[in-house]
């Protein structure tokens, strides 16, 4: 056990060691002439607008939000899951089953209440909303 | 990996390991040896993938591609690796420097990390890690952290939004990705590649894809899951050229750039292995059986062309499926960013929870009917075998029989005549 983990660590070694043995290698050989116009950020030849630390789409916070929440009751699924089998054969799948309804029952509701909310909707559009509609048509 | 070096150091050197000062030591250099064996392997991976990436799309579009450094081109991505070397490496005064330089260390840690459990044949894998699914679905996660960081980090608008939509589709892909490798670890009763592999056998009709619905389902499933989370064509929407110029490494030059587009085509041989291990028989070889090898490892006298061949089989399968990852690409059009979030949110997570429940049922059904028999895989030609095809055609033939039909009628809609075999 010890070992895997090690392992896992000499691997990370291994990966962090062959970006910076790369990126080193590469400040030995490329070429180096700074330029005004190099440093510009890319923004189709224009001068950028401003800066890109800017507000965006609240719908990717809804995404965050709901992803950290659904993983977690994943996470938290899979020792059930990993034990499932064992306990069938000691005649406690029942028990197990019902463990892993509960979970995904969750999990369910969960995934309901976002899609009766339109939360899965890229677009949410508001017009749709009851009562809304006339109010967008007399606009 | 463990066991190799202490079967090593005691048959070959008359040594006992647990006793040895020395062994840590090995163990640490041997460590060491695997991580770069296997990070250089990804590497090459990579490299010669991309050329063979370029040869396939030249081909199905009547084009040469790279065919002249090297025989047919194959040192082509020596050549850009070179030319990407010797590059001039750019970061903006702009951008939040060190996180600029952070990104791709992450993104590749998140990549060679998968080579820990990853096998590639009998008992041929760094480790044999009892969490080893659940590890691969944690450390792949990395990759997005380091797409998040490159694309807030570079102050650019093309990458920011590259990089929050990358964020945003691999996260929402790893629910379905998650729930439905639940399926195979409910079938075999553990996290371990290597378990997983042996509970299935080495004939197509022993494979969980073919055992049942719920692995005939799940490998689908799966499958589109990874094809997101690798941002492959139809969902390369993180770096749609045509919208976002380059999505999240717009601002990445020489080197640092290689490094994500190097994950981007290594991650096709992660996807195929996690996919081959679970739902393809892994490395089991057809013709020998568990018996056979249960066998061999008691009288401590496997073969040597075993492992051979059980790495040639694993690889074969792997590389097949990479193959149809590629031929995916150079065929599809992209989806739109709304049909990508409906088709996780409103169609695989659904179908993943429904499939985990129906695994657990059928697990349970086939002990509560047959008891102690049910441990083993159901043989072809019995009772338990009859009811698995019966099971396996209702529910999974069915629906390709379905969209064969419709695939036929889009074929016709479009005025097209109709050639089963040529019309792909």
């Amino acid at each position: 056990m010890q070992f895997d983990f090690a392992m896992v660590l000499a691997f990370a070694v291994a990966a962090v060691g062959f970006v910076l043995a790369n990126l080193l290698l590469g400040a030995l050989v490329r070429p180096k002439f700074p330029d005004p116009e190099k440093d510009v950020i890319y923004e189709c030849g224009e001068r950028p607008i401003g800066r890109a630390w800017f507000n965006f789409n609240p719908r990717f916070y809804i995404v965050a939000l709901v992803f950290v929440i659904f993983e977690v009751e994943v996470a938290l699924t899979i020792p059930v899951a990993l034990v499932f089998r064992e306990w069938v054969f000691k005649d406690m799948g029942w028990v197990a089953l019902a463990e892993i309804l509960v979970f995904i029952g969750i999990l369910f509701v969960g995934l309901v209440w976002l899609w009766v909310r339109r939360d899965l909707e890229w677009i949410r559009r508001l017009d749709l909303r009851p009562g809304r509609q006339a109010a967008d048509q007399s606009r | 990996m463990r066991e190799f070096l202490d079967e090593i150091i005691r048959d070959r050197l008359g040594q006992d390991p647990a006793s040895w000062a020395l062994t840590q030591g090995v163990y640490l250099v041997a460590m060491m040896a695997a991580g770069i064996a296997l990070t250089t392997f990804g590497a090459l991976f990579a490299g010669l993938t991309s050329w063979w990436e370029r040869r396939i799309a030249a081909r199905m579009q009547s084009r040469v591609g790279p065919n002249r450094v090297g025989p047919q081109g194959i040192l082509q991505f020596l050549a850009d690796a070179l030319k990407l070397l010797v590059k001039e490496d750019l970061i903006s005064s702009a951008s939040d420097r060190w996180l600029f330089r952070a990104a791709p260390y992450f993104v590749v840690a998140g990549f060679a990390l998968t080579f820990v459990v990853l096998p590639f044949g009998y008992h041929l894998s760094a480790t044999r890690m009892n969490v080893g699914l659940f590890y691969v679905l944690s450390v792949t996660a990395l990759v997005v952290v380091g797409i998040l960081i490159s694309g807030w980090a570079s102050n650019s608008k093309w990458a920011l939004f590259g990089g929050i939509r990358a964020a945003a589709q691999v996260v929402s892909y790893e629910i379905p990705a998650g729930l439905v490798i639940l399926v195979p670890v409910l079938m075999a009763g553990s996290l371990n590649l290597h378990d997983i592999i042996r509970a299935q056998g080495g004939w197509p009709w022993d494979w969980y894809l073919f055992q049942t619905p719920m692995g005939y389902a799940g490998f689908f499933i799966l499958f589109v899951a990874l094809l997101a989370e690798g941002n492959r064509t139809p969902f390369d929407l993180p770096e749609a050229e045509s919208e976002l110029v380059s999505g999240y490494n717009t601002e990445y030059s020489g080197m640092r750039f290689a490094y994500f587009f190097l994950t981007e085509f290594g991650n096709l041989w992660v996807m195929s292995a996690v996919m081959t291990t679970c739902f393809l028989g892994g490395w089991q070889v057809p013709g020998v059986s568990a018996e056979n090898l249960a066998r061999w490892e008691a009288l401590h006298q496997v073969p040597g062309w075993f492992y051979l061949v059980s790495a040639a089989v694993f690889c074969a399968k792997t590389l097949l499926l990479a193959n149809v990852v590629i031929w995916i690409r150079w065929t599809f059009p992209r989806v739109r960013v709304d049909q990508m979030m409906s088709l996780c949110w409103k169609y695989l997570v659904p179908a993943a929870m429904a499939l985990v429940v129906l695994a657990a049922v059928t697990e349970l059904m086939s002990f509560e009917l047959f008891g102690e028999a049910a441990r083993v895989q159901a043989p072809l030609f019995s009772l338990r075998g009859l009811i698995h095809f019966a099971f396996f055609a209702a529910g999974g033939l069915v629906p390709a029989v379905l969209f064969f039909r419709k695939t036929f009628r889009n074929i016709s809609f479009v005025g097209d005549r109709v050639r089963p075999l040529s019309n792909w």
